[in-house]
């Protein structure tokens, strides 16, 4: 029997304590133990990218990382992006531009985005058409999620 | 879609890394890097390792730094730190043309450089650039250090020289010349794929000649090499078509490649010929 760990997980600022097996992925300890349910699990092996979340700023598969790799890091998940009623502007654009229809890629989609518009917010369109086929998206046939990704990269640059 | 139970440790040095390691190697004990490729194979339960050594709280395998002539890559230095030249000249470059290559951006965030050249996929574009530049891995156990010659490392699909209870705690690259020219070509169905075939060429010139060529080939055979016929192909002669496709014509050759259900020997043959001329053409633009 191998025994549970204790743990603090960080995720959208909040402190969440939680007793995992060490086999327990990043993505499951989220959903499960933490109840923050808005990062989608798909294929589980590293391929769709629908499991998206910020780790200390930088995207990263949560169903390839352990949640005992995570203690101490700053995780951000979908659930972090809205500012009370107010959407994030990768939302906002992603409604006015069409850029979702089923939505289960969605939230691995926005911090896809949202971790390389804060790293690079200038980045070219070919780095971005690059960036955005790390995730699949079976439904828009990604027109729209680069249409509203550059939408919100206006609005954010022009923010700044 | 889970993986198996394992039991987990989290050294903090190089020390206790390799005694954990020597300690729990009899169970398949692994060590876990960026994990961006044993967490998958575990997932498909293709791999059920009794212990995972995880050495990302280790430090000081994030070095990478110029010791000398050498470029010394630690075992935590991710894929994503090469993006940008991490030292000047063609070396630099070299490695910021050939990691965008390397499956996706959140993949290599993650992912590391040791960690590609241990687990050594036969597609693995850094196992390649380490045939190519004959790069020498650093093994470390609780009973010693040894160096491993490229040519020696890779020994097969996903099979190298290291022990069970080695951690590859380094890869060092030869830094190039000033005037070495590169060339890296890969072919694969989908950007991000598994390539079916890549070339990394390199070569100076000296009186309109070609001098000290390097042509290796990567996921074509079961371990990237470089092709000594290629490279006697162009030695001497002036870079131009008449040159790259003998050199080309030789790596065809030469190569016994892999042969699956999606892409036979032959196509993989004529392949590796194309990007070997491709990556040629590169390095002479």
């Amino acid at each position: 029997m191998i025994e549970k760990r204790e743990l603090t997980l960080i995720v959208n600022g909040r402190d969440y304590s939680v007793r995992v097996d060490p086999r327990r992925t990043l993505v499951d300890a989220i959903r499960d133990d933490c109840g923050q349910t808005g990062t989608h699990i798909g294929c589980e092996h590293g391929v769709c990218g629908a499991c998206t979340v910020l780790i200390d700023g930088e995207p990263v598969r949560s169903c390839l990382m352990f949640a005992v790799q995570a203690e101490g890091c700053q995780i951000r998940t979908v659930e972090g992006l809205a500012k009370g009623d107010e959407l994030h502007p990768l939302q906002q654009a992603f409604i006015e531009n069409h850029g979702l229809q089923c939505g289960f890629c969605t939230p691995g989609f926005l911090m896809l985005a949202t971790g390389v518009l804060e790293r690079e917010p200038d980045i070219s369109d070919e780095d971005l058409i690059d960036v955005l086929a790390s995730n699949l998206c079976r439904c828009t046939g990604y027109e729209n999620i680069v249409k509203a990704v550059r939408a919100a990269a206006a609005k954010m640059t022009a923010g700044r | 879609m889970k993986p198996a139970p394992f039991r987990y440790h989290a050294p903090k040095t190089i020390d206790e890394a390799v005694e954990t390691l020597a300690q729990v190697a009899a169970e398949d004990g692994r060590v876990l890097a960026g994990g961006q490729s044993l967490v998958p194979i575990m997932a498909f339960r293709l791999a059920r390792p009794g212990h995972l050594v995880d050495i990302n709280g280790v430090a000081a395998l994030r070095r990478l730094a110029v010791d000398g002539d050498r470029l010394s890559i630690g075992a935590c230095v991710r894929h994503a730190a090469f993006h940008k030249p991490v030292v000047d000249g063609p070396l630099g470059r070299l490695l910021a043309a050939v990691v965008r290559h390397i499956a996706h951006y959140p993949i290599r965030t993650r992912g590391t450089f040791c960690g590609s050249v241990a687990h050594a996929d036969p597609a693995s574009e850094w196992c390649a650039v380490a045939a190519a530049l004959d790069a020498e891995m650093v093994a470390k156990s609780a009973t010693g250090t040894r160096s491993i010659a490229a040519q020696d490392f890779f020994r097969g699909i996903m099979t190298t020289a290291l022990r069970e209870d080695e951690l590859l705690t380094e890869v060092r690259l030869p830094i190039l010349p000033a005037d070495t020219r590169f060339g890296f070509y890969e072919f694969n169905r989908r950007a991000g794929d598994f390539a079916l075939a890549m070339a990394l060429v390199t070569y100076r010139l000296q009186d309109g000649v070609i001098s000290e060529p390097r042509v290796a080939v990567g996921g074509v055979e079961p371990q990237p090499r470089r092709i000594e016929q290629a490279e006697r192909a162009l030695a001497g002669r002036a870079p131009g078509r008449a040159a790259f496709e003998a050199a080309a014509a030789a790596v065809g050759a030469a190569v016994d490649p892999l042969d699956d259900a999606t892409t036979s020997a032959s196509y993989r043959r004529d392949l590796a010929q194309t990007v070997t001329r491709r990556a040629l053409e590169q390095a002479a633009a």
